[in-house]
């Protein structure tokens, strides 16, 4: 039977509304007060000893330019795009399964996915280094095989950044995803199939663009916390593999060049607001002029 | 007696409410009647104190209180789901709001046993609403609002969740439990038949505006708009251009009579409404003739209903006894029928 | 009827080919493996042969330090987490129960804490922390761990409060009960539950974090993944696999009661904006 939906809330009273004074005034202290801070940090000028000097300056904002660090940054932009492009590889047929799975196992599949991804970052991070370090089992294997290895090589390259990045990220996309298969029609999927096309065709001629919304938003929700990471490379990639997130750390904490780490971090949220725009730009009024 | 004046309600740039005037009663069943959307439940929400009204005043026995909290209102309301506190027992709920009202606990007690056992339910006080059936929940709503003692019971389209045997069964209760606490009812419903079983008077509500207050039978008989015509019963309608305020001309040139209820000027489009049952298999002089074409041929127990094709859109229905076709009127005849101008209504067709 | 309509659904929904289930689990496999792997290390003792035995955690238990960075990781999550579901559950009240004057702004704010990367957020504070002249102490970092608990304390009790049916509070109205009286004997006991897994949440978030907590932490106010990440930068060994398998099983037993409560899965299913 269709029902009406429920009447709007009446709001006669507004005795409640001091309620959200308290989260109002937080959120404006400990986040909009430092942010702005950052901001500003970025257009003054470092001192003589590390400090601060009241002096206003675009220096830092043409710095990013310099090649060094603008290889960095772009080198970190496309190891988070592969990261995302891999994760949503991966998802698609994951969140497929899970979706097609029966109601007890959908909620296994939640769960079993859901423990690692809010487990902490450095508990991953060190079952993974336990895994690929000294007297570790992938050395131990190697050697009973008899395949020569470098073990620095073996226990921090860019090849386990990657590993790292997706296992912590790739929830991001698989539950976004699956969420929208949930509420995919999947008469459409039976339709495809009648009409003769393969699983891979429907995958991506049937399924994809009916859930490019969730996609293009889940490829943000990987593409920004990967851009942002300072631990996994640091822990995991070695000296050799230096990313934005581990660069300003290090304007911050090394080189105590706090104008400049702030022009950085500036940069960065530049990217990841533009970035995530243009993929939305691209994909989704397509989506909407489809549907 | 109740008491609502120049009333209307404009929610961002909608109007849901456009000058109400209304009296209701002591003691009176109202129901206000009307398609979905048309301001009813707003208006409803009004009296018992959900909305503030944008224009208009509310009196309660010359006291004015559209001023005044829903708290302190001497009304009572039934949820449209009932809204029950999930969270207390049906015990609880009841004994809510005379809680609130510090009423003593012996007395609570008492008031709450009453209430119950009027709508007969004392045996479930200990059930959570969540294993109640739609039809007990909904009495447990009534017996929460009732056991109040409010001047005014306000139900918000009370039966409509619940199956039809549910709600025909819910309606003779609603009724006799009104006759028995003697107090008004407000009802809002979308359903005729409901409103015309269990009411004193009706209201039919339509974009915002009450088109007519009056008794069942006069709703029937009377329909006082186009709209009402239209809504209520379901009569059968062909239109074209009005002669005077008692006739008007169809296409064909057959020329319609009936109760001009409208000042109608010369030329002007015009809608004649006939009952279905009133129409009538064959010729006759002095009644309003027309020619049409047999659409379709239903039996239905007591009578056959047959879908009369006048001109391209324009369908009479008829109510034809079985004796009456004995002849046999089969689909795709051509046939003549009539209808007495006392029972057709002209109205001026809105554009 | 409805049994009818939710089978009728299941029907409709055509197996996944073999081949996506097979990427599944393998995936699952993949993020099992390592976790595995040291719960075994942390297990296993080297005497003259290997054999099994507890003899790292109680290596765990008589190490004063760490057993100070445990408790310290308690105390932050139990702060911060009660702050910041008092904070949001009451701001979830005034946001939809309400009219707010500051709604946008908060509901910017809010948003805002969860796009930010945690880096600039931690550095931002760091900064401001400096700007202050607010020593860096475990109050600090229970004032970080409030900040980003917030927003998701908000968005769980924001979805319990936005499916609730407010005809109740208008029942409540009704029968005559105050705006504090429907607050007290309607509101908080129908987000009750929601209020309890944001505060889960927040202790979960807060327990694991590390990012937030190395910058905003003070000498000696390190927690337990500080601890675990400089123990890291010197060497492994079967102890460290103790404490981490030890943090996992919490995390682990958090997640249960979440999941218990159904809140993790609307969470984890929210569409992202």
């Amino acid at each position: 039977m269709k029902r009406k939906p429920p009447p709007a809330p009446t709001l006669i009273s507004n005795e409640l509304a001091w309620f959200g004074y308290p989260l109002l005034l937080w959120l404006m202290f400990f986040m909009a007060a430092p942010l702005f801070l950052v901001i500003a940090l970025g257009f003054f000028s470092r001192g003589e000893y590390g400090g601060v000097e009241a002096q206003l300056t675009l220096e830092n904002f043409h710095r990013l330019f310099d090649p060094v660090y603008f290889t960095i940054f772009v080198r970190s932009i496309t190891l988070s795009l592969v990261t995302a492009l891999i994760c949503l590889a991966l998802s698609y047929p994951m969140a497929w399964a899970m979706a097609s799975a029966s109601q007890k196992w959908r909620l296994y599949f939640t769960v079993g996915l859901a423990i690692p991804f809010m487990t902490n970052l450095i508990i991953r991070v060190y079952a993974i280094k336990l895994c690929v370090g000294m007297d570790g089992p992938l050395q131990s294997l190697l050697t009973w095989l008899h395949i020569s290895f470098d073990p620095y090589q073996i226990s921090q390259n860019q090849t386990l950044v990657f590993y790292g990045m997706i296992t912590s990220y790739l929830p991001f996309m698989v539950f976004p995803i699956y969420a929208a298969l949930e509420k995919f029609d999947f008469s459409l999927v039976e339709a495809a199939e009648d009409l003769g096309a393969s699983q891979l065709k429907v995958l991506f001629s049937v399924i994809l663009p009916n859930t490019r919304t969730a996609a293009v938003n889940s490829f943000t929700l990987v593409f920004v916390p990967c851009l942002g990471e300072f631990v996994i490379p640091d822990l995991l990639g070695g000296a050799k593999t230096m990313l934005a997130g581990n660069l300003i750390t290090e304007q911050f904490l090394k080189a105590r060049d706090w104008p400049f780490g702030a022009a950085l971090s500036l940069g960065l949220m530049t990217v990841l607001l533009v970035l995530p725009y243009l993929l939305r730009r691209i994909f989704i009024p397509k989506a909407k002029a489809a549907a | 007696m109740l008491r609502i004046v120049n009333m209307s309600k404009n929610f961002a740039s909608q109007t849901a409410l456009a000058d109400v005037a209304l009296e209701v009663k002591d003691g009176e069943f109202f129901s206000l009647l009307g398609p979905s959307g048309c301001g009813k439940t707003t208006l409803l929400r009004i009296i018992g104190g959900f909305e503030t009204p944008s224009t208009g005043e509310i009196y309660w026995n010359d006291l004015r209180i559209d001023q005044i909290r829903p708290q302190q209102r001497p009304f009572n309301m039934v949820f449209q789901r009932y809204a029950l506190f999930p969270h207390f027992s049906v015990f609880e709920n009841v004994a809510f709001g005379l809680k609130v009202k510090q009423v003593a606990p012996a007395n609570l007690r008492r008031r709450v046993q009453e209430a119950l056992n009027l709508v007969g339910l004392w045996a479930l006080r200990d059930r959570l609403p969540e294993t109640l059936s739609g039809g007990q929940a909904q009495r447990v709503a009534v017996a929460r609002a009732i056991v109040n003692e409010p001047k005014i019971l306000l139900l918000d389209e009370p039966l409509s969740a619940l199956d039809l045997k549910m709600r025909e069964h819910m309606q003779t209760e609603l009724r006799e439990l009104q006759r028995r606490l003697g107090i008004t009812f407000i009802l809002v419903t979308h359903d005729q038949d409901e409103a015309m079983a269990l009411s004193d008077r009706i209201g039919v509500m339509n974009q915002g505006r009450l088109e007519q207050v009056s008794t069942p039978r006069d709703l029937y008989e009377r329909p006082a708009t186009h709209f009402v015509a239209d809504f209520v019963g379901s009569m059968g309608s062909v239109h074209g251009e009005c002669i005077d305020s008692e006739a008007m001309r169809l296409k064909n040139g057959s020329v319609i009579r009936g109760r001009g209820q409208l000042n109608l000027t010369k030329g002007c489009a015009a809608e004649a409404f006939v009952r279905p049952e009133k129409v009538h298999i064959g010729g006759n002089k002095s009644a309003n003739e027309i020619y049409a074409k047999v659409r379709s041929v239903a039996y239905k127990g007591l009578h056959f209903e047959l879908q009369l094709e006048v001109s391209p859109e324009q369908i009479i229905r008829a109510f034809v006894p079985p004796e009456t076709m004995s002849g046999g009127v089969n689909v795709g005849d051509q046939i003549q029928a009539h209808f007495s101008p006392a029972d057709t209504f002209l109205f001026e067709r809105p554009t | 009827m409805k049994k009818g309509l939710a089978s009728s659904k299941e029907r409709a929904r055509p197996q996944a080919p073999l081949w996506a289930f097979g990427v599944l689990i393998a995936v699952l496999i993949v993020l099992y493996l390592p976790i595995i792997v040291m719960m075994v290390n942390s297990v296993l003792v080297k005497t003259d042969t290997w054999h099994f035995g507890f003899d790292w955690y109680l290596q765990i238990w008589n190490d004063e330090e760490l057993v100070d960075a445990l408790v310290r990781s308690l105390e932050v999550g139990l702060i911060s987490s009660t702050v910041a579901t008092l904070i949001s559950g009451m701001a979830a009240i005034a946001l939809l129960r309400s009219r707010f004057r500051w709604a946008h702004i908060v509901n910017s704010l809010s948003y805002l804490s969860l796009i930010l990367p945690e880096l600039v957020f931690a550095l931002a504070l760091l900064s401001w922390f400096f700007v202050l002249k607010i020593q860096l102490s475990l109050m600090t970092v229970i004032f970080a761990h409030v900040t980003f608990s917030l927003s998701f304390v908000l968005m769980t009790v924001n979805g319990r409060l936005a499916t609730l049916d407010v005809s109740i509070e208008d029942a409540a109205r009704d029968l005559g009960a105050s705006e504090m009286t429907i607050l007290r004997r309607v509101i908080v006991p129908a987000v009750l539950a929601a209020l309890a897994s944001g505060f889960l949440l927040s202790f979960l978030l807060s327990f694991d974090d590390f990012l937030i907590t190395f910058y905003t932490s003070g000498v000696g106010s390190d927690t337990l993944p500080i601890r675990l990440y400089t123990a890291m930068k010197v060497g492994l060994n079967a102890k460290l696999s103790a404490l981490a398998t030890l943090m996992f099983l919490l995390t682990f037993t958090l997640i249960m009661g979440l999941t218990k409560m159904r809140g993790l899965r609307q969470i984890l299913t929210e569409e992202g904006h």
